[in-house]
């Protein structure tokens, strides 16, 4: 199948280095301490923070640093073939494991002990790039519940097909077989905190791959940054002297 | 807008757009770039010698903020005042919570903090108001006292040094709270203050503002210093008690008032005290509204509209 027309346009009418449209909304649930949804194109992801609160499992207890948890769940309305997934199958608990492991990397849990943070995202709709849409969503949603981080996480993925690097893929160039590579960086540190990749790639064509998904997570951070901007200023504004 | 969902119309949505620009321009003012993300670099002159306080880390030699908030100086020191966080307790602060578990010797209690306050029984004065060392057979009567889920107004009493957090209620303005309603509301709209207990007698309800963002509006109690108290009254106080139990309707609807006055500032975004509250009361029944009312669409752009009017006076009057 031809993912890249001889015009040099994908299936979904975007140039290969383009990216889908960002939407992202800020206290979304009005029970947690910080929500957020954030939208790439058609995938949507809804996240809720709680937190930080006493630990519930005394067991889990650490006296050093805060406990973080995450949980992901896709609502069974999200594909396009409505299906009952059983919770906790072994997609979502690796996701899980990779989200909690990356916002754990920047919460500064040290300065929170004896305390417990719970991370839950939902796909609500699934076009391919979950992975990187609830990251954004985890770190919308815990710079809401003002939790102190060294950084923002932003993620993004990128692929390889038809000999062209493509940013940010849909569900259809995402089932095509090539490469996916999903990658999370620090935006201010320059680090890579995500480094996920199915397929192969050849080692030259990997970096430019790469390369690319750092230049999209740097867009999503910069939007990502004008939304909280906004959004502080607007809580400071609202509560006057 | 959190935790908005009004159907506005047209026209209502116009005045409350309207309104909030206007709160939007009158803050603008005062403190322009002031506000700050996560990650960014907050500017200071390196030749000074600073003090980095709470939300800000050191990178590569810049200051960095890990909160999105508000940058604030206070001679050398440099913090970020986050605004939507849970509460961080502060010696002294009056705070509401609720008991969540009897445990020995102590009540566990949730207060909106990252750990659950303790309130040992020997922090408390005993309900009989003798000054005596606690006994087992006090122990065992705790529950007579608190019981889980009641409603607890006490102060802050410090850190112990395992790092949990301990309270104090040594008088008699503390203690269980009854016949009224538990709001809260996120901690950044309470402003600190001297008085956080507030009688407003015209409409005879107890209005406590919690610093931790719990805000208790009840029928007004009396306190009383129960130790000066003579013996042979107590057959007298038992009746008086009994009749304590019924709540005149009107005080009861004066309570709902309240509460919603405190639930529209509070999604609206205003920062909340006394006269705020008692003014939005006031408009609601100068304007003939039912209690229910207050809620509705109108209402929440009434109180923006006149919100903007009244900053804007105390402004010119500056």
């Amino acid at each position: 199948m031809e993912y890249v027309n001889p015009e040099g346009l994908r299936l979904d009418g975007r140039r290969p280095m383009e990216m889908r449209q960002l939407r992202a909304e800020i206290g979304v649930i009005s029970k947690a301490d910080g929500s957020a949804v954030f939208e790439m194109g058609n995938t949507k992801v809804i996240a809720a923070v709680y937190g930080p609160r006493e630990v519930q499992n005394r067991s889990q207890q650490l006296n050093d640093q805060a406990l973080v948890r995450c949980e992901y769940s896709m609502a069974n309305f999200s594909t396009g073939d409505r299906m009952r997934k059983p919770k906790g199958d072994r997609r979502s608990t690796e996701i899980s494991l990779v989200i909690r492991q990356t916002m754990e990397a920047c919460i500064l849990t040290h300065l929170m002990p004896r305390s417990q943070i719970d991370i839950f995202v939902q796909v609500l709709q699934a076009d391919g790039g979950t992975r990187s849409a609830c990251i954004n969503a985890a770190t919308l949603a815990l710079a809401d519940a003002g939790i102190p981080m060294r950084d923002l996480v932003t993620s993004c993925s990128s692929g390889f097909l038809n000999g062209t690097p493509l940013l940010d893929l849909n569900y259809l160039e995402d089932s095509a077989g090539g490469a996916d590579v999903t990658v999370g960086i620090l935006p201010k540190l320059d680090k890579v905190t995500l480094l996920q990749m199915d397929a192969k790639l050849q080692m030259d064509t990997f970096e430019n791959v790469m390369q690319l998904a750092i230049e999209g997570c740097k867009a999503v951070a910069s939007y990502i940054r004008e939304i909280l901007l906004e959004n502080t200023k607007q809580l400071e504004s609202r509560r006057g002297i | 807008m959190r935790g908005l969902q009004l159907s506005l119309s047209k026209g209502q949505k116009l005045r409350l757009e309207r309104a909030l620009e206007k709160l939007e321009s009158l803050s603008s003012k005062s403190n322009s770039d002031a506000s700050v993300k996560v990650a960014d670099d907050i500017a200071v002159n390196n030749e000074d010698a600073i003090l980095k306080g709470h939300g800000t880390i050191e990178l590569d030699g810049r200051l960095v903020a890990t909160l999105c908030g508000v940058v604030e100086r206070v001679n050398k020191l440099v913090y970020v005042r986050s605004l939507r966080a849970r509460y961080k307790p502060e010696i002294g602060d009056i705070i509401i919570g609720r008991v969540i578990e009897v445990a020995p010797k102590r009540w566990r209690l949730e207060i909106n903090f990252s750990q659950d306050a303790v309130l040992m029984l020997s922090s408390m004065n005993l309900p009989d108001g003798i000054q005596r060392r606690r006994t087992a057979v006090d122990e065992l009567n705790m529950r007579s006292i608190f019981e889980e889920n009641d409603v607890i107004c006490a102060e802050v009493r410090g850190f112990q040094h395992d790092g949990c957090l301990h309270l104090q209620a040594r008088s008699q303005k503390y203690g269980k709270l009854k016949r009224g309603q538990l709001l809260t509301i996120p901690p950044y709209l309470v402003k600190k203050r001297k008085q956080h207990f507030h009688h407003l007698d015209q409409y005879g309800i107890d209005l406590i503002l919690g610093c931790n963002g719990f805000v208790w509006v009840g029928e007004h109690v009396e306190v009383r210093d129960e130790m000066v108290e003579d013996l042979p009254n107590k057959s007298e106080q038992e009746n008086e008690e009994v009749e304590e139990t019924y709540t005149p309707l009107d005080t009861r609807e004066n309570i709902c008032r309240a509460a919603n006055a405190v639930r529209v500032m509070s999604t609206l975004g205003f920062m909340i005290t006394v006269e705020v509250v008692t003014e939005i009361v006031s408009l609601s029944r100068s304007l003939n509204l039912d209690t229910h009312e207050m809620l509705g669409a109108e209402f929440y752009v009434l109180v923006a509209e006149k919100e903007a009017e009244r900053r804007s006076l105390l402004k010119r009057r500056k």
